[in-house]
């Protein structure tokens, strides 16, 4: 049993309040049930009985909750790797997924939808502030008027492997800066709308823009999965489900990857 | 977890003892990812899932045995390749192991 009080306390009020943070248990062994709770820029709280276990656990279970994983680990009594001695489930409560979205456009509105759907945190963002209004996105989380460059300026080192950005403006005037500005991210999945014809004629601006060509690879365009989309609505269940694919690593056939027109 | 946090308040501001019990691991199919958790308080009462309703009733049963101290904390399977052959399974034909545990942390 665990000696150290208020864990729960400090577990149900981070997930209520959204903040990260994984509880990692000791589920068998005379020591099953204690516990460390860990917060990142926090000191963790509790203990699994010794303090190398301790320090092990809490740097694997901040790498956990970046990448949203909750699962068992294994461990020796110090916390050596490659060590069965102990069972540790660290249940994980990463902070929802953020998907920055360029462009406000009516695809933008069915795509904000599906991505709240998923239960991300989603932001529009457009340099026009006549079409970037909360009134046409009712939906996202916040719609910043701004040039996505700057946006990324502010927040792309926020961006991590589970977080997505779409660029659907279709004009090289912000395309070219939001996908700049968003590869040097850690973002999990980059994607940029728009036909093959319009695609290669944006690498072509991309690489005057001296984007290197390995980082061209990254860039999902045409973006989303080969379904034969065409509504915002259908084109936005593409995009979705090309990033599930993503994160799955499973092999979705994707626009990228084929040849002809889109729909 | 996050479902249940309601009903546990409830129970503990009532004075009532609760056991835990959360998916940590799946083996073949299986209808909800580890951290999938239901609280059981002493009288039976339930919130919260760790399947499709294919083994909450049995895990009630657990929990009930472990508030009343006839086992301890620790990791129970359910699942047609145990075996300790329980009665109970999933219909989809997967292994699950839960930890049970009282949350007196």
């Amino acid at each position: 049993m665990s000696e150290a009080a208020g864990i729960y306390e400090a577990f149900r009020d981070a997930i209520r309040a959204e903040e990260p943070v994984a509880l990692a248990t000791i589920i068998d062994g005379p020591d099953a049930g204690e516990k460390l709770l860990v917060q990142p820029g926090e000191a963790a709280l509790g203990t699994l009985g010794d303090p190398d276990l301790d320090r092990v656990v809490e740097r694997d279970a901040l790498g956990m909750l970046d990448a949203g994983i909750s699962e068992v680990r294994h461990y020796g009594q110090h916390g050596e790797a490659r060590q069965m001695d102990l069972s540790v489930f660290v249940e994980c409560h990463a902070r929802r997924p953020h998907m920055v979205i360029f462009g406000a456009v009516d695809f933008t509105r069915a795509l904000a939808s599906q991505a709240k759907l998923l239960g991300y945190r989603v932001t529009v963002c457009d340099a026009r502030e006549v079409f970037a209004t909360k009134r046409r996105f009712p939906m996202a989380d916040e719609v910043v008027v701004d040039w996505p460059n700057r946006l990324l300026d502010r927040i792309g080192d926020e961006l991590g492997p589970r977080d997505a950005v779409c660029v659907l403006t279709h004009d090289h005037k912000f395309d070219v800066p939001a996908i700049v500005g968003a590869l040097p991210t850690r973002v999990g999945y980059l994607g940029a709308m728009g036909s093959r014809t319009t695609h290669e004629k944006r690498t072509e601006r991309l690489r005057e823009a001296g984007v290197a060509d390995e980082d061209l690879e990254r860039v999902m365009a045409p973006i989303g999965l080969d379904i034969g989309g065409r509504t915002p609505e259908e084109t936005a269940v593409s995009i979705v489900a090309e990033i599930i694919a993503s994160h799955t690593g499973r092999q979705a056939p994707r626009l990228k990857d084929g040849e002809g027109r889109i729909h | 977890m996050d479902e249940i946090l309601d009903d546990i308040d409830r129970w503990r501001a009532a004075g009532q003892r609760v056991a835990v019990a959360r998916v940590v691991d799946i083996e073949g199919s299986g209808p909800r990812d580890p951290g999938a958790a239901m609280a059981v308080n002493q009288e039976g009462e339930v919130a919260g899932s760790v399947s499709g309703g294919c083994v909450e009733g049995a895990v009630v049963g657990e929990a009930l045995e472990l508030l009343g101290g006839r086992r301890g904390p620790g990791i129970t399977t359910f699942g047609y390749s145990d075996d300790e052959a329980f009665a109970v399974g999933l219909t989809c034909g997967g292994t699950i192991h839960l930890f049970v545990e009282e949350l007196d942390w």
